[in-house]
């Protein structure tokens, strides 16, 4: 009997094969957004997949049998609220990188989240540009070597959540590629909310980023993950140093807020 | 209810009938950042658009404006950005994906003065090299250049359609004084405006059925939300826009179909309004140098002097053809632009040495032509 991977169906005929690195995080991250996709019974023709430029942007692009936009470096979210602006029916999620969405892209970020505009953001971040091989990025941690910090990185990492929440998302969750089951849920929840959800999953490069700082493998990179990362729901019950070096995932933000097309549309009713 | 022709004369602001050619053309998107000389066209947009079951966005900045305009396109929705200089410098990558991913929208700049901030209310036709090679690579582009605010309604139109039928970004290269410029504006009635529309692939057409419709220059286009699973990239891709970034074949074969689908189709965009029988003497202008034009051909006949004029209409793709015929009809063209003579150099090499080419600014960049200067340049070439 042939074997099919459950997931197969939403894999763009003869596209079977990744870009990706063996060890990278990407495979994951596909995986709970297809997933999420399965779950909730929704049809991949309901959605547009918007991508940027960088190796998380080959993760809908071209594998998901869907439309599929890969657009320009740093402004996917951009180009997506074209789209959902354009045509509200369609549900359009957007999966880069952090490079992309937060370094070049980050003035579209924040402004997508002010809008609140309904748009799902997943961000893969790997704490380096991986593509270009391995410079430091918005997110890599301080002191950490990297081709362009050779002495270390003088400049402190954004903190993507708390970016999302003050610019405005109605939705903002963290996760790692070892939280993968966290992560499909989350991504169903984001599909679902009216308003900008972004979700940020913390994710391997075992070539640029493990071999290079010495971080290790993928399989030790996700231990680590599992071992420093603590629950947002647990973080009363920890001292300030038993923190230190922990990375807090879970939901940050669910809330209320008008959406940007709801609004135009009632806008446009009131001013007949 | 309200109107999406305004069918009627108007006194009109050109950036204002510019946007209500827009509307008439169609266009239901509006992505834009403010800026002058253009931010009229913007203002109109945010006020109209919702009227007609459109939308306006005012977006962060130009680039995400152009990115937005693109996104709406692929929806199937007509789309528009309108800005000057600076916004276009920011636009040029985007640009760049919209011939690309063959994405038709329009561009308006509405040009203002000098490379970088420069002065934000007064025209210079500075930006007419940029139009055509701003973003890199090797690429063809439409530009239109509109001399009256009656000009901004039509070529509006003109452009839309142009961008539908060939899938391309065209731009409208419109500046300051005409932008500004408030003049009569005649809107016809709606079922004397001829509208393009976009060739959208038949739902549910199987993959042997669309391999043949490609096989056109300017392919239908799998708008999104229709179940075409459509993959968009600006990476070097074949008719399925499968990527292929390794061989020179593909690079080669992509390239080509880019350009060749508006060179092969050059005489069907190429707009001129030339009056030329007989004069010796003919006068090249485009935009609101024609206007100075209009003005020099009238005295001069007073004086039974018959000089001929050609405008360009449309500037991009250029009209060599046409040009290389005028040279050997005439002795001598004078090329009137408001700049250090942009489009000189492809008139010199379209006339190929069979008529004189002279180059005449206007005497203080950033103005209109005096009529005098323009005469006396004639009257000096004449003899």
């Amino acid at each position: 009997m042939k074997m099919v991977h459950p997931l197969e169906k939403y894999v763009r005929p003869g596209f079977l094969f990744t870009t990706s690195c063996s060890g990278c995080g990407n495979g994951i991250i596909a995986q709970s957004a297809l997933r999420a996709i399965d779950e909730l019974k929704m049809n991949m023709d309901d959605f547009v997949f918007v991508s940027g430029i960088g190796c998380a942007a080959w993760i809908p692009s071209p594998f998901f049998n869907a439309d599929v936009l890969h657009t320009t470096h740093g402004r996917p979210i951009a180009f997506a609220t074209g789209v959902k602006l354009s045509n509200p029916k369609l549900k359009v999620m957007v999966i880069s990188g952090d490079g992309d969405l937060m370094a070049i892209g980050g003035n579209h970020f924040i402004h997508a989240a002010r809008r609140n505009i309904d748009l799902t953001v997943v961000c893969a971040n790997n704490g380096i540009y991986g593509m270009t091989g391995g410079q430091v990025g918005p997110t890599t941690p301080f002191g950490l070597k990297t081709t362009t910090t050779p002495y270390g990185n003088l400049e402190k990492p954004f903190d993507l959540p708390k970016l999302a929440e003050a610019a405005g998302a109605v939705y903002v969750a963290r996760w790692t590629t070892y939280h993968a089951r966290q992560l499909t849920k989350s991504i169903k929840k984001a599909i679902q909310k009216r308003g900008f959800s972004f979700i940020e999953v913390i994710s391997q490069c075992p070539v640029y980023f493990g071999r290079r700082t010495e971080a290790g493998d993928a399989v030790t990179m996700m231990q680590g993950y599992k071992k420093n990362s603590v629950n947002i729901k647990k973080l009363e019950k920890l001292k300030e140093d038993e923190l230190k070096g922990k990375v807090v995932v879970g939901e940050f933000v669910d809330r209320e807020e008008p959406e940007l097309c709801e609004e135009i549309a009632k806008m446009r009713q009131r001013i007949r | 209810m309200f109107k999406r022709v305004l069918t009627g004369l108007h006194f009109m602001q050109g950036d204002v009938a510019c946007a209500e050619g827009a509307i008439v053309a169609g266009c239901r998107f509006f992505a834009g950042y403010p800026i002058t000389p253009a931010s009229e066209i913007a203002e109109r947009m945010a006020r109209r658009l919702p009227e007609v079951g459109g939308t306006y966005a005012q977006m962060e900045d130009e680039i995400g404006s152009i990115a937005a305009v693109i996104g709406a396109s692929w929806t199937g929705t007509k789309a528009m950005t309108a800005t000057s200089g600076p916004g276009i410098s920011l636009m040029m990558e985007n640009i760049g994906y919209a011939i690309a991913t063959e994405t038709p929208c329009v561009i308006v700049n509405v040009q203002r003065g000098a490379p970088s901030t420069g002065t934000p209310s007064l025209p210079l036709q500075g930006d007419v090299l940029q139009a055509r090679r701003g973003s890199h690579g090797e690429y063809e582009v439409i530009a239109l250049a509109p001399s009256s605010p009656q000009e901004m309604f039509d070529l509006s139109i003109e452009a839309f359609n142009l961008a539908e039928r060939f899938r391309i970004p065209v731009f409208i290269l419109a500046d300051a004084f005409v932008g500004h410029m408030r003049e009569e504006v005649l809107i016809p009635e709606e079922s004397k405006i001829k509208i393009v529309e976009r060739k959208i692939p038949a739902s549910g057409m199987n993959l042997s059925e669309y391999k043949s419709s490609l096989d056109e220059d300017i392919a239908p286009m799998p708008i999104f939300g229709r179940g075409f699973k459509s993959h968009v990239t600006a990476s070097t891709h074949n008719s399925y826009g499968k990527r292929n970034v390794t061989d020179p074949e593909a690079l080669d074969y992509y390239i080509k179909c880019l350009n060749n689908k508006i060179r092969k189709h050059k005489e069907e965009i190429i707009s001129v309004d030339s009056d030329v029988d007989g004069s010796e003497v003919v006068l090249i202008s485009y935009g609101t140098t024609y206007r100075a034009v209009r003005e020099v051909r009238k005295r001069l006949r007073e004086e039974k002097i018959n000089v001929g004029s050609f405008r360009l209409i449309s500037i991009w793709p250029f009209p060599e053809k046409r040009i290389e015929d005028l040279a050997r009809k005439v002795k001598t063209i004078i090329v009137l632009e408001n700049n250090l003579g942009q489009i000189v150099p492809y008139v010199e090499a379209a006339a190929k040495g069979e008529a004189e080419v002279v180059f005449l600014p206007p005497h203080l960049l950033g103005t209109l032509h005096n009529p005098d200067a323009v005469v006396k340049k004639v009257k000096e070439v004449i003899q």
